[in-house]
C-alpha cells in the first residue's frame, strides 16, 4: 500500500511554500502533498502555520515562493473562485455559507439552473435533494441553512465542494462543533469520498480523530515543516513530540519552587463547569505562586481562564477569592476581585491597534478608576515610560500606534496594562505565542519576579518546557477536564506530555 | 403552517387590509379601486426609490442619495426639454445613463476603497443635491405635447376607476426588479453578499461587480422616480425629494426588510410603501387631523415593526 502510493503521483502538492508577515515568518520552505484517495491530517499547535498554509492552497492569501502543482499542473490561484474552479474545494470550522439562503441555494450559488436567464427553482430543489441522498440526508432543502444545525451545515458545505466537482476538500476543524454521533456520519462520509478518489486535507485538534480517520499525518511547528508521517507509524506520544517541541532549553533555568504546602490559598477553584467547555475542574492557587495550565488546543484551557475573568459564567461550581466566594459576572467583577488576564486571541481580544502604547497601558486602569476620575496625559505618560523601561519594549516613544509593534512588544504592553491595575491574580493564557525566542525568554523571566514580588499567576501555555521553566504546579487539562496535577519532582516535560496524550 | 420568514410580510398585509377596511366603514368611497390606483400613482416615485433602496439594503448596504438624486434627474430633465428643447425621447435615456454612472461611481468607491456605503451614498447627495440646484434654483415648467400625450393616457377601470399611463409603466418596473431579485443569479448574489460579505467571497460571488450592480441599479431607478416626477408635477425643482430617502428606507423596513441584510422581499416594499400611502389617505379622509399624524404613525410602525423582527430574528438563529 505504502510503496504503491509512493509511486502513485500525488494529486495536490505544495513544495517549498514560505509566507512571510511584519514580523513574522508564517511558513518557511513548507512542503505538503496529498494523495487521491486519501484524508490528510495536517497538525500543529497554535501558531505553526496551518491556517496560513489553507488560506494560499485556497487562494486567500499569495504565497511569497514555492510552487503549487495540482495533477502535475503547477497553478496559481489568486482567489478563493479560482481555487473552486480548479477543484480545490475549502470546508471551514464556522460554516462559511449564506444562513440566509435556502439550502439549495447554498448548494448551487452562481450555478443555478437558469432558462431564459431565470432561476428554475423547482429544478435546482430537484438537483440539491438529488445530491444530498449521497450524503443520507433527507432534509427540507428550500428551507434556510440557519434552521439546520451546524452539522447539517457543514456536511452541506461538504455536498457543495463535491457538487463543484471538487479533487481536493480542504476540512478546516470540521468536527470542531460537532457531537460524536455527527462526527460519525461525517467520517462516513469522507470514507464514501475516500473511495471515489478525492484527497482530504483534514485539520483537527481531536487527536483520536486523526487516528481514526487519516491515512497521513504532515505536522507543522511555529511556520516549519517537522515531518509527514503515515498514520499507522506514528505513536500518539511522539505525535505530540512533534507537535510540541522542545525548543526552550535555553531559557530553562534551574526552576526554584516555594513550598507551597506552607503558602495560603489565594484562589480556590471546586468543581467549576461551564456549558459545553469545562466540566468540574478544581484548582488551588497560592499567593506568590505561578500555576500552570497544560493541554492541546480545546482541551478547556483557554475556558478556564475566560471563565475565572467573568466573561463565561458558570454553570456549576464555585470560585473563592481570599476564602471568600465570589461571583463573576463580568469582566469588571473580577478586576474588582483583583484579577486580570492577558487573552489568549492578543490582536482581536488584546491590544487596540490605533492607540498608542501609552493609551494602551492606561486602559485597565482607567477602568478601575472609573468614569469621573480621569487620568491626566503626563501620569499616563510617566507610567507609559516606566514600563517600557522596565520591560524593555523596543520603541522610539510611547505614543506609537500598538500595531506597529512586533508580537512580543505588544504582548508586553498588554502585560503592562494588567501590571499597572496592580492585580493578585495574574492569568495569563498563551503569553507567548507568536512571538521571538528573545522576547520569550523575557517574558518568562518577568513572569518570575513578579512571583517573587507576591503576585499569583495561573498562566495556560502549550510550551512545556515554559511551563516547566517557572511554574510551581501544572495542571493539565484535557476533553475539558483536569486529568493531572503536576509538581515537584513530577513536573518534567515529558511528564505532562504522558498526561496530555493519556499514556 | 408559514414560514417564518413571512411573518413580517404578511403583518404589513393584514395591517394594509385592516386599515383598507376600518376606511371603508369609516368613510365613504375609502374602500374603492380608485383610492387603490390613486394609492399607486401618488407614490409611484417613492416606490419606484424603494424599489432600488430594497436591494441595496438587501446587500446589507444604504443609500441616502436616492432622493437628491431624483431632484437632479428631474431638474434636468426640465432643463433640457425646456430651455434647450431637446426632444424628451433623448432627454430621458442620457438622464437614465448618467443615473446609472452615478450609482455606479459610488458603488466603485465602496467596493475598491471598502467604504461605509452610508458616508458614500451622504456624500453623493450632498453632491447631486447641490449640482441640481447649481442647476437651477426656480422650479423649472415643462410643456411638451408627449407629457400631455402621456398624462392623457391611461385605461378606464371598472367603478369608474382610471388606470394611469405612470401606473402601467410603474408595474412593468415592478415586475422587472421583481425579476431581477428573485429569479436571476445577481438577485441571488444580493442576497448572498447582505447575508455575509466574507462567506459570500468564499463561495465565489463576484464582489466587484455585485456590489457596483446594486448602487448602480438603485441610482439608475432613483433617476427613473426623477422622471416619473415631472410627469406627476410637469416641471423639475432641486428641492423636490427632501427626505424621500428615509421614506424610501421606512418603507423597505415596514416591508419587512432586514437593515442588516440577507432577508426580504421585493413584494413587501410593494406592501410598505402602500401602507404608509393607505395612513395618509385616511388622514386626508378624516380631514380634521394635521397630517403630520401620519409622521407620527408611520414612527410609531417603524418601532413595532424593527421590534417584531428583532424578535424574529432572535428566535430564528440557533445558538
Amino acid at each position: 500500500m505504502q510503496d504503491q502510493q509512493q509511486e502513485q503521483h500525488a494529486l495536490f502538492e505544495l513544495s517549498n511554500i514560505s509566507k512571510a508577515f511584519p514580523g513574522v515568518k508564517a511558513l518557511d520552505t513548507v512542503d505538503f502533498r496529498l494523495f487521491p484517495g486519501e484524508v490528510h491530517a495536517l497538525l500543529g499547535e497554535n501558531g505553526a502555520g496551518k491556517s496560513t498554509l489553507v488560506k494560499i492552497m485556497t487562494g486567500v492569501l499569495a504565497k511569497d515562493s514555492g510552487c503549487i502543482q495540482l495533477q502535475q499542473q503547477e497553478i496559481h490561484p489568486s482567489n478563493t473562485a479560482e481555487a473552486q474552479q480548479l477543484g480545490i474545494a475549502p470546508v471551514y470550522q464556522e460554516v462559511n455559507l449564506l444562513p440566509n439562503l435556502s439550502v439549495a441555494h447554498n448548494l448551487f450559488l452562481g450555478r443555478e439552473p437558469t432558462r431564459f436567464g431565470c432561476i428554475r427553482w423547482q429544478q435546482m430543489a430537484e438537483d440539491a435533494r438529488q445530491l444530498l441522498t449521497r450524503f443520507k440526508l433527507d432534509i427540507d432543502v428550500t428551507e434556510s441553512l440557519s434552521q439546520y444545525s451546524v452539522a447539517v451545515q457543514q456536511l452541506i458545505a461538504i455536498a457543495r465542494g463535491v457538487a463543484m466537482n471538487a479533487k481536493v476538500l480542504v476540512l478546516d476543524e470540521p468536527t470542531a462543533s460537532l457531537d460524536s454521533s455527527e462526527v460519525e456520519i461525517l467520517f462516513d462520509i469522507l470514507r464514501q469520498l475516500k473511495s471515489e478518489g478525492i484527497g482530504m486535507l483534514f485539520i483537527t485538534h481531536f487527536l483520536e480523530q486523526v487516528y481514526q480517520i487519516s491515512d497521513r499525518i504532515t505536522v507543522l511547528r511555529s511556520g516549519k515543516l517537522i515531518g509527514e508521517y503515515l498514520t499507522t507509524d506514528l505513536p500518539r506520544s511522539r505525535l505530540i513530540e512533534a507537535m510540541l517541541g522542545q525548543e526552550l532549553q535555553q531559557v530553562t533555568a534551574q526552576p526554584v519552587r516555594t513550598d507551597a504546602a506552607q503558602a495560603e490559598a489565594l484562589l480556590t477553584v471546586t468543581e467549576a463547569s461551564v456549558a459545553h467547555s469545562v466540566d468540574k475542574v478544581s484548582l488551588t492557587v497560592n499567593k506568590g505562586e505561578a500555576v500552570g495550565m497544560a493541554g492541546l488546543l480545546g482541551s478547556g484551557r483557554t475556558e478556564v481562564c475566560r471563565a475565572l475573568f467573568g466573561i463565561d459564567t458558570l454553570k456549576s461550581g464555585e470560585i473563592k477569592m481570599r476564602e471568600q466566594v465570589i461571583t463573576l459576572n463580568q469582566s469588571a467583577d473580577a478586576m474588582q476581585q483583583g484579577i486580570a488576564l492577558c487573552p489568549e486571541d492578543r490582536k482581536t481580544d488584546g491590544i487596540i491597534g490605533p492607540l498608542s502604547i501609552r493609551e494602551n497601558i492606561a486602559l485597565a486602569l482607567q477602568v478601575q478608576a472609573g468614569w469621573w476620575r480621569y487620568i491626566a496625559p503626563d501620569q499616563q505618560r510617566t507610567l507609559a515610560n516606566q514600563y517600557i523601561e522596565s520591560f524593555n519594549i523596543a520603541t522610539p516613544n510611547a505614543e506609537k500606534p500598538i500595531e506597529e509593534l512586533s508580537g512580543g512588544n505588544q504582548q508586553k504592553v498588554i502585560l503592562a496594562r494588567w501590571l499597572a491595575t496592580r492585580p493578585q491574580l495574574l492569568i495569563l493564557d498563551e503569553p507567548t505565542r507568536g512571538i521571538d525566542i528573545g522576547a520569550h525568554a523575557e517574558i518568562i523571566k518577568l513572569i518570575k519576579s513578579l512571583c517573587d514580588e507576591g503576585m499569583s499567576l495561573l498562566v495556560a501555555s502549550s510550551e512545556l518546557e515554559e511551563l516547566v521553566a517557572f511554574a510551581n504546579r501544572v495542571v493539565v487539562m484535557r476533553d475539558h477536564r483536569k486529568v493531572a496535577e503536576l509538581q515537584g519532582a513530577e513536573l518534567t516535560a515529558q511528564s505532562i506530555m504522558h498526561s496530555i496524550a493519556e499514556v | 403552517m408559514i414560514a417564518r420568514r413571512f411573518i413580517p410580510l404578511l403583518a404589513t398585509f393584514s395591517l394594509l387590509v385592516v386599515m383598507f377596511i376600518v376606511g371603508g366603514f369609516q368613510f365613504e368611497g375609502f374602500a374603492s379601486l380608485q383610492v387603490v390606483t390613486n394609492l399607486l400613482t401618488d407614490n409611484a416615485f417613492l416606490l419606484v426609490v424603494a424599489l432600488g433602496m430594497t436591494l441595496v439594503i438587501l446587500s446589507g448596504g444604504i443609500d441616502l442619495s436616492v432622493g437628491a438624486v431624483v431632484a437632479l434627474s428631474g431638474v434636468l430633465c426640465a432643463v433640457l426639454i425646456s430651455e434647450y428643447q431637446w426632444h424628451p425621447l433623448l432627454v430621458f435615456p442620457l438622464v437614465l445613463v448618467i443615473g446609472t454612472l452615478f450609482g455606479a461611481f459610488m458603488g466603485t468607491l465602496i467596493y475598491v476603497y471598502k467604504l461605509q456605503p452610508f458616508i458614500v451614498t451622504l456624500a453623493g447627495m450632498f453632491f447631486a443635491r447641490g449640482l441640481a440646484t447649481t442647476i437651477s434654483e426656480e422650479s423649472v415648467g415643462i410643456e411638451h405635447s408627449l407629457y400631455y400625450a402621456v398624462a392623457d393616457a391611461g385605461f378606464a377601470l371598472p367603478g369608474n376607476a382610471w388606470l394611469p399611463s405612470s401606473v402601467i409603466l410603474l408595474l412593468v418596473v415592478f415586475g422587472a426588479i421583481f425579476l431581477l431579485t428573485h429569479f436571476s443569479r445577481f438577485g441571488g448574489y444580493i442576497y448572498a453578499v447582505g447575508g455575509n460579505r466574507q462567506s459570500a467571497a468564499l463561495m465565489g460571488v463576484p464582489m466587484a461587480r455585485t456590489t457596483i450592480g446594486i448602487y448602480a441599479m438603485s441610482s439608475f431607478l432613483a433617476a427613473f422616480a426623477g422622471i416619473l416626477y415631472t410627469f406627476y408635477t410637469f416641471s423639475g425643482y432641486a428641492l423636490t425629494g427632501i427626505g424621500m430617502e428615509l421614506d424610501a428606507i421606512a418603507a423597505v423596513v415596514i416591508g419587512g426588510t432586514l437593515l442588516t441584510g440577507g432577508s426580504g422581499y421585493i413584494v413587501g416594499t410593494l406592501l410598505g410603501v402602500m401602507l404608509m400611502g393607505i395612513i395618509h389617505t385616511y388622514i386626508i379622509f378624516e380631514g380634521t387631523l394635521n397630517s403630520w399624524w401620519a409622521r407620527i404613525a408611520i414612527g410609531l410602525l417603524l418601532f413595532i415593526f424593527i421590534a417584531l423582527q428583532k424578535v424574529l430574528n432572535r428566535s430564528s438563529t440557533r445558538g
